[in-house]
This record gives structure tokens, sequence and C-alpha cells, in this order.
């Protein structure tokens, strides 16, 4: 299940769903941590206004969410140094994330943009619904995408299109 | 000739963490930085960094660089900082000689922490002077201090985490990284980092690296090849990269030298990067009131870096009269952050590179 992801970084399909719940918790929004390393870090812990992740005395634990207790607010997700967490909805038909992002330009609300998985590839067309850029996230944008569906476990960021 | 109770030889992460502790301890202490500023590497780091609040965690590094400076300037009668002075000789009568420009001065103290930090390990191959190879950290220079972009094509040599960060920034400053190379067989780096990197679509490719840079004035293209299990490069996987920049990043080796001129006992151990003094539980060397803190004792993260400072720092105070009021509590304390960031599998070098240091067998 590590195999692949120690040489190319890019994680296994198993090893992604390790980090999800089951499908019927993402009827609301939800805390997803691709931390799969014992890596020392304890942000997305200390950052959660509702006690929702669990790294403990032992900081090199990787966290874990209580999905009863996340509500998917998002400050985990641009207080995370590794820029390993998003949060996920299903809503409808589609899906709706919020992903880190640190890069200039930033999109605008409507911008169609790629869907891009984690090895890089482009796997459809994304619209973003929200782009949230306060002084308190500290240059990481947190941006509101929504997704077809079948990406689930696929998507993990946006690319521009030109 | 100026005697001084305590001199710090380097303005990075250890040396002003010590500076504040010793202050607050009551010691009086003068930080001596080759640099034009004080703050260290930590300038150029534009991402959150590691660890847990105590180490300030998810703050980004040139923003921690900050935090340290302005600890040290809460301290004003207690710190002197001298930037633009190279620390260029160390006796064991602890007289410290110093270049300031053209001037060379002697000063004298009743304890040194060494702070030096650490240099970077280069490459051999082929042209590997050719202008526009660079050591990871000169990139971070020009990019992130200076504003000067390296290159448009940029290859990557090593994928521990400063090669991953770095490739992550030029990213983010609009340089095409057209791949990472790792000569090793796993990525060394934090995946998070590399999976950063991965869904902007970087290849990071293991088993492989530079062979020779090719260009005549600059560079303009390099040989890379892939490697066998003893390293060595496997004939006829060749192939050519156009580039204007190559980056390499290999590793780090202790600033150590001037702890070796001063007399003390030094040991080469791999495991924290070459040759370091051998130290005592305390950080003191095998010179008496010779301290050292930081990557000149084992090459680590800031993060611990800092931590060790602060320690320094309280034992110095100590042993010069000055015991910090809270003494036990942050020493149990500092003891304990650095436990805890050195006791996962990243930390496994550092750990087993401390009781070689010490003499004790592995287990």
């Amino acid at each position: 299940m590590f195999e692949s992801w120690n040489k190319t970084g890019v994680p296994s399909p198993e090893l992604i769903k390790t980090r999800f719940p089951d499908e019927e918790v993402l009827i609301k929004p939800k805390a997803i941590t691709e931390c799969y390393e014992e890596i020392p870090c304890n942000p997305c812990e200390t950052s959660c206004p509702f006690d929702a992740i669990t790294v403990g005395a032992d900081i090199n634990t990787p966290p874990v969410v209580d999905f009863d207790t996340c509500t998917g607010c998002g400050i985990c997700v641009y207080n995370c140094p590794g820029l390993a967490i998003f949060t996920v909805q299903i809503k409808d038909d589609a899906l709706v994330y919020k992903i880190p992002y640190e890069f200039v330009p930033r999109p605008g609300k409507g911008d169609v943009m790629h869907a891009v998985n984690r090895a890089g590839e482009i796997i459809g067309d994304c619209v973003i619904e929200r782009v949230t850029f306060t002084e308190k996230q500290d240059k990481t944008a947190l941006l509101q995408v929504r997704v077809p569906r079948e990406l689930l476990y696929e998507f993990v960021t946006v690319r521009s299109k030109s | 000739m100026n005697t001084y109770e305590l001199v710090i030889i380097g303005g990075g992460p250890a040396g002003l963490s010590a500076a504040k502790v010793a202050a607050e301890a009551g010691l009086h202490s003068l930080v001596i930085e080759r640099d034009y500023k004080i703050g260290g590497q930590l300038v150029k780091q534009t991402h959150m960094f590691f660890g847990s609040e105590k180490q300030y965690a998810k703050t980004r590094g040139i923003d921690i660089a900050s935090i340290l400076i302005d600890d040290v300037k809460r301290h004003p009668d207690k710190i002197e900082v001298m930037t633009g002075t190279t620390v260029v000789g160390l006796y064991p009568d602890h007289v410290i000689t110093l270049l300031q420009g053209e001037e060379y001065k002697k000063i004298k103290a009743e304890a040194i922490i060494i702070a030096t930090g650490a240099s970077e390990k280069f490459l051999a191959f082929e042209n590997n002077d050719l202008p526009g190879i660079y050591g990871a950290g000169a990139v971070q220079t020009l990019m992130n201090v200076h504003g000067v972009l390296p290159g448009h094509d940029v290859v990557m040599v090593g994928s521990g985490n400063i090669g991953l960060i770095v490739s992550y920034q030029l990213m983010q400053a609009g340089v095409n990284v057209k791949m990472v190379l790792e000569a090793a067989d796993t990525i060394g780096g934090y995946k998070v980092h590399a999976s950063k990197l991965k869904r902007l679509g970087v290849d990071i490719r293991t088993r492989m690296s530079v062979k020779k840079a090719i260009g005549t004035t600059e560079l303009n293209q390099i040989e890379i090849a892939w490697l066998d299990d003893s390293w060595q490069f496997i004939d006829g996987t060749e192939q050519r990269v156009d580039v204007d920049a190559l980056c390499i990043s290999v590793g780090l080796s202790p600033l150590s030298s001037l702890a070796a001129m001063i007399g003390c006992e030094m040991k080469f151990v791999p495991l924290l990067g070459g040759n370091v003094p051998i130290i005592d539980e305390y950080h003191e060397t095998t010179v008496k009131n010779v301290f050292v803190a930081g990557d000149v004792c084992g090459v680590e993260e800031a993060s611990s870096a800092i931590v060790e400072g602060y320690y320094a720092g309280l034992m110095v105070a100590k042993r010069l009269g000055h015991e910090h009021p809270d003494f036990a509590a942050r020493k149990a304390d500092y003891e304990t952050q650095l436990d805890n960031l050195r006791s996962g599998p990243f930390g496994e070098k550092t750990r087993l590179g401390l009781l070689e240091l010490r003499g004790e067998r592995h287990v």
C-alpha cells in the first residue's frame, strides 16, 4: 500500500480511502487528513475549534478525525503545514471541496478550472464557488470548488486552463 | 580587549534562542553574525513549519525569524548583536578573533556557544562548475531574499525536505521544475511535501542522478542516468534534459571547524551529517565552558535548533552563576520537546547519531 507512494509521492487508491469516512457521512462536509506518515507535527489538532482532530502527546502520531464532531469548517485546511488536508461534501449530484491554494494569480468565483488528481493529471473540469483569503489564513487561500460526483477519490487540486 | 560573559557565534535559530534564555537568566551576551542581518536560514523560508506550537509550528520560517529577533530585541541591556562580523579564530584561552569589514579585532569570553549551523554538500560530476548550477540555499537566497529567479527550466537533485520545499517554492515563483532526481530508492523527505509537487505535475524519479552538465559559457543541458543498487550509473540509460538551472540539494554538513580549532574533541558521525564535537548531556564540549547548539552538532530541522538554543542558553547561564528562576521546569520542558521532535522515524538518524557521538552502542 505504501510502496508506490514512497517512490513517487502518489498515494495508492487503497491508502487514500483509509482517510475517508463512509460516503453517507459526507452529506455534511468533513475534513480528510491525507497525512499517512509519522512526522513531528500537530497544528491540525491545535487549530481545530471543535477538538475534532486528535494527534496526541506524541506529535509524530498521524491525525485521527472524529467525523461526528468535525463540521468541515476548513480551518485545519490552511493551518496544515503539509497542505495535506481538504474538506469534502457530497451535495446533490456533485462534490464540494475546500482546498488550500498557494499560487498567484488566485482564481475568482465562477472560474472554470481543470480538476487535477494526485499524480498531477487533468481529470475533468471544476468550478470555483468561493475564494477566501483573510489575514488569519496567513497567505494560504481557501478555494471552495464544485467537482463532478465521480471524482470523489480522485480530485485533489485545481489548475488554470490558460 | 573587551571581555563578555557569553559570546554566541551565529545569529540563526539556535544562537538567537540561546541569547534569549541566557538573558532571561540574567546573563549578558554578544551574538556575532557573519551575514548583514540575523535570523539565519529562517529568513529564506516561506513555507509553514512543522512541529508543535512551542516551536512555532504552522508559522512561516520568515515569520519565525521575526519572532526570534523580537525576542532578542526585548533585552537590549543584556544582548548585543554584531552583524557583518566573521569569527575567524577561536583559542583555548577563550580569545575570539573577528573580522569586521577590513578591521581585525580580538575579544574574550567567559563562555562560548558555537551555533554556526551547517553548510550544503555538493555533488561531483563533469562540468559541475558551470554558471547555472546552484545549491538549494543559493536558490532560496536569490529567489526569496532578493527576488531574482535562478532560471526558467530547473531540475532539482535531491528529494530531502529541502529539495522538495525549494522545488515547490520555485513552482510558486513561476519556474518550471522539470523533475526531482533522487539517487536513493525512495523519496527522502516528508511525503506530504512530495505530494504537493506531484499534484503540480512534477515528476520525482528515484534511483536517478545527474551524470554531467553540458554547456560552454552557461548550463544548457544535463545528462541524467539510472543508478544500480551499488549507486553506480547504468551505462546506456543516459538521457539529456534541457535546463538553464540545476539545483543541488544533497544534504548538509555541520559547520564545526571553530569547535575543532579551539580544541574540542571531534568525532565523525555520518548520521549527524559529518564531523561534530563530542558533547555531554548539557551540550558542553570537551573544552570547559564551550557549548554548542543547532546543526553544528548534528543536522536537523530549525525547530530542534531553536529548542537546543534555549537549552544551551539555560545551561551556560547556570554555569556562570545565573541559574534561571525556572531552571528545572525549563530543562525538563526542553528535553521533552527535543524527545518529541526526534521520536518518529525521521528522528531516528539523530537518535542513533547522538548515541554514537556519546560512545554508546546502537541496540
